[in-house]
């Protein structure tokens, strides 16, 4: 059961090329109203028509939590990635109508925290830029450790360095500026929670490192979409609805049920929230799981897909939907 | 007090009692002749004119002595209304969702009026009238939650998300069926309902708080949950049992058609802007046996729902000990003919 | 050996067993049978002269007496305290957490009262509650808190009790709260005053 909230009719507001890979995107309602306040850290789901191919892609808000003029999101352009990213920087332009998502959070601040320690590497800043101003406005201590290839490619640090100066520290890796992790996680009071987003490199170093100093899970907090990766086309049965479906190589599993006209529950659509759990009732084959989702017992079962993100290589795969 | 609030008491001399209207609009909880656990969550959306939902938050006859009694329990016992220092954002969250839902249901009542984050808030059945700073707690008597409860009828609890769980860490607690707001404050979903028996062993809580992890802005959901009380008493909690446990005992034949009712509570969720946490409203209707059975079906129903209830469940609920008297005074109302399904009185 | 509770309901505490963790610092509470569970930890631990070298142990006799308290002192650890109570211990075990940082592991073993108000001591200062190693040994003499004048009743032994605050007479719940750290008491003779079962010893 998925109760959705409706989805907001938006008109492209602006399009701004922040450097040679992002771009940054503002939306307004298109009936003139405010936009819904958000918590800092959320994301909305923007679908997108790609010239008959459907695409509902997740991308973290970086606009001002109070602003409800209008959401802003950058995007990071990825040539091997679905075409998502692709189309919005080809295709999008001021005044296009689209559809967006009411907010989601997945990767919300933890209240209780006396200092948020913020790890951000190339576009995985855009969530951090909600939350700061979230914490200025709500009141909250950060300290945030930006990473990014070289100055070009270092979206919004300007802008972060002239509003908050050292609570905001820059590395460029083509400087050879690396964050020097052990001596940032051992320096931080009880009660300090980290946040990290970025490369999923990134990310595992810094879960990793702070496993090895001893930092609970529970004060450890990450985000990470999975893209659903690209992959060969596969048939499926939908069962409940007496339907076969062929899911095309840039094309998820999710989407491809939906293009069917079948109605499937979701959320994130990028592995993380459990929304879409579908049941498996025949599989001969191999499923790729590639959700954060299912527990490596039900991964190993294959009783269970997560259609957003995973994949199917075989003869036969059969869906209760 | 105008003719649309009641002059009446939850305690002392129980003076409360329900017009036609409030009869007529009563939320039976029963759609069927038994009763078991569900997750019987839908959308809160807007429902039959007239009915208990057809607003966000339902007013009624009953609000002006509701509230007056809630400030008895709190002058009583100020631990009924606790915020986890980190919970505050949620309270004004809180504050926004029922002043505007308030304001725009019930104008006659109700206005909000607001230049940026100066709002004017004014509250005619209760006489009040309050200028303040959004987000500013230095501008309101008290903390935001506490400010807006004291104004809105039924129990509220809010839940921090974090760990994929949900964490009671704010509430105010003053009409609950038998439930410590000061103890289980901090608690986690399923530890906060942990004494309630079978739903667990039914993953009836795990299928709920996965449910609830993805409740989304703007998606409201409701359900109902029921208990019988003695006596039109709101304030039936565990600090206050050895004062109305007793009266448990002193029902009879001739006194239950009065004093004995039907608890109704009618839980809506809702996922609040700037904090993400969830607020659950409990809002707590109150129906006497006597006032029940004046509508056919119900009192049918009431009767067959009453009769093969589970004992652990009577047990649970707290009316195991009068269940004979119950079963005596509904079987008059009950010739066996068929009930039709669903709540709504034919 | 660590005794397991019986199960429950979701809301009675479970303990695990102490493990050594990587970590920057380790402070480890004990009370009576608990220093048994520390010395088999360390017993278990691959580098126990590395962790005992940056540990800070806090010890207390347990409430039916039990003092292990040679046994810890003779570890070396870089800080070993002895506390006659609890009560005594809370001062500097605030301040030792306070001036902590992250990387900090807690193990805390013995009676559920010692474990329940040292988990409450680290998430005041900031630590997830779920951080906190916990391992019960010993005696199971209850904290209970009487939901009625909200006074607790340490070191309970029977069922019902009366509350050493206003007398009231309790059942014990196995209802527990992380934040009070203590079980819940609710009066047992509410709807027939004066009608109490007779009490049976449940903790000892």
């Amino acid at each position: 059961m998925s109760v959705g909230a409706a989805k907001i009719p938006v008109r492209v507001a602006e399009v701004v090329e922040v450097n040679p890979l992002i771009k940054r995107f503002r939306f307004q309602r298109r009936d003139g109203g405010p936009m819904p306040v958000f918590s800092g850290g959320a994301h909305i789901v923007v679908d997108m028509d790609d010239h008959g191919t459907r695409r509902m892609n997740p991308y973290s808000l970086m606009s001002d939590p109070a602003d409800t003029s209008g959401y802003e999101i950058s995007v990071r352009r990825d040539e091997a990635g679905r075409g998502g990213s692709l189309f919005l920087h080809r295709h999008v332009t001021v005044g296009m109508e689209m559809v967006i998502s009411s907010p989601i959070n997945l990767f919300p601040l933890d209240a209780r925290a006396r200092r948020h320690l913020m790890i951000a590497g190339g576009i995985g800043i855009t969530p951090f830029l909600s939350q700061i101003a979230a914490l200025q406005a709500h009141g909250g201590q950060f300290e945030l450790h930006y990473s990014a290839r070289s100055r070009d490619f270092a979206a919004y640090a300007d802008d972060l360095t002239a509003r908050h100066g050292d609570k905001v520290r820059l590395y460029l890796d083509d400087q050879g500026q690396l964050i020097n992790l052990n001596s940032l996680l051992q320096g931080q009071p009880l009660g300090t929670h980290l946040y990290v987003c970025g490369p999923k490199g990134m990310i595992g170093w810094v879960r990793q490192t702070a496993e090895t100093l001893g930092w609970p899970l529970a004060a450890v907090h990450s985000e990470e979409f999975l893209a659903p990766p690209v992959g060969l086309p596969f048939q499926v049965q939908l069962a409940a609805s007496g339907k076969t479906i062929t899911v095309g190589p840039a094309q998820s599993l999710l989407e491809a049920i939906e293009a069917a006209g079948v109605t499937a529950p979701y959320l994130c659509r990028g592995g993380a929230c459990g929304e879409c759990e579908t049941d498996v009732l025949g599989c001969d084959g191999q499923i790729a799981h590639n959700d954060h989702w299912l527990t490596d017992e039900q991964k190993a079962g294959d009783r269970q897909i997560m259609p957003c993100v995973s994949r199917f290589g075989g003869k036969t795969l059969i869906l209760d939907r | 007090m105008g003719l649309e609030f009641n002059d009446e008491t939850f305690r002392g001399d129980y003076t409360f009692r329900n017009s036609a209207r409030a009869i007529a609009r009563f939320p039976f909880p029963f759609h069927e002749d038994s009763y078991m656990y569900s997750v019987n969550m839908e959308p809160h959306l807007p429902g039959r004119p007239g009915s208990v939902f057809e607003h966000m938050f339902d007013v009624d006859e009953h609000y002006v002595a509701e509230m007056r009694d809630r400030a008895l329990v709190l002058a009583e016992d100020p631990l009924r209304c606790q915020s986890l220092p980190h919970m505050t954002l949620a309270g004004w969250d809180l504050l926004e969702l029922i002043m505007e839902a308030k304001a725009r249901d019930y104008p006659q009542w109700f206005s909000l009026t607001k230049d940026g984050h100066q709002w004017h808030w004014i509250n005619r059945p209760l006489q009040i009238e309050q200028t303040f700073t959004f987000l500013d707690d230095t501008t309101l008597p008290c903390g935001p939650m506490e400010y807006i409860t004291r104004q809105t009828q039924g129990d509220f609890t809010l839940q921090d998300q974090r760990d994929d769980n949900l964490w009671i860490e704010a509430g105010m607690v003053t009409t609950q069926a038998d439930w410590s707001l000061d103890f289980d404050i901090g608690m986690s979903f399923h530890e906060w309902h942990a004494p309630v028996p079978l739903a667990h062993e039914m993953r009836v809580f795990d299928r709920a708080l996965k449910f609830l992890l993805n409740l989304q802005l703007g998606a409201p959901v409701r359900r109902f949950n029921w208990t019988m009380t003695v006596d039109p008493l709101l304030d039936t909690s565990p600090e206050n049992y050895p004062k109305w446990g007793p009266s448990k005992t002193t029902m009879t034949a001739e006194t239950i058609g009065h004093r004995q009712h039907l608890r109704v509570e009618l839980q809506t969720l809702h996922r609040l802007p700037r904090s993400n946490a969830i607020v659950f409203p409990i809002r707590c209707y109150l129906i006497r046996f006597e006032e029940l059975v004046t509508v056919p079906k119900w009192a049918r129903r009431l009767h067959r729902v009453v009769r093969d209830i589970p004992d652990e469940l009577a047990t649970y609920k707290g009316f195991l000990r009068n269940k004979p008297l119950m079963l005596d005074y509904l079987s008059k109302y009950d010739d066996g003919a068929p009930t039709s399904p669903g709540f709504w009185a034919d | 050996m660590a005794a397991s509770f019986p199960p429950s309901i979701p809301s009675r505490p479970v303990y695990g067993t102490l493990t050594a963790r990587p970590g920057t610092a380790h402070l480890m509470v004990a009370d009576g049978e608990g220093a048994a569970a520390l010395t088999d930890m360390l017993a278990r631990a691959q580098d126990a002269a590395g962790l005992l070298a940056r540990s800070h142990i806090i010890y207390m006799p347990g409430p039916t007496g039990t003092d292990l308290w040679a046994s810890l002192n003779a570890l070396g650890a870089a800080q070993c305290h002895r506390s006659p109570s609890f009560a005594a211990a809370l001062p500097r075990l605030q301040q030792v957490l306070s001036d902590a940082h992250m990387g900090l592991q807690i193990y805390v073993a013995g009676t559920e009262g010692l474990i329940g108000q040292v988990q409450r001591e680290a998430m005041l200062a900031g630590l997830p509650w779920q951080a906190v190693q916990t391992e019960h040994r010993g005696s199971t003499v209850r904290r209970v808190q009487c939901v009625h004048c909200k006074g607790i009743t340490e070191n309970v032994r029977t069922d019902p009790f009366p509350c050493s605050h206003c007398g009231l007479n309790l059942f014990v719940r196995d209802h527990y709260s992380r934040r009070i750290a203590a079980f819940q008491g609710v009066n047992i003779d509410a709807e027939d005053p004066g009608q109490v079962p007779a009490a049976v010893v449940r903790f000892t």
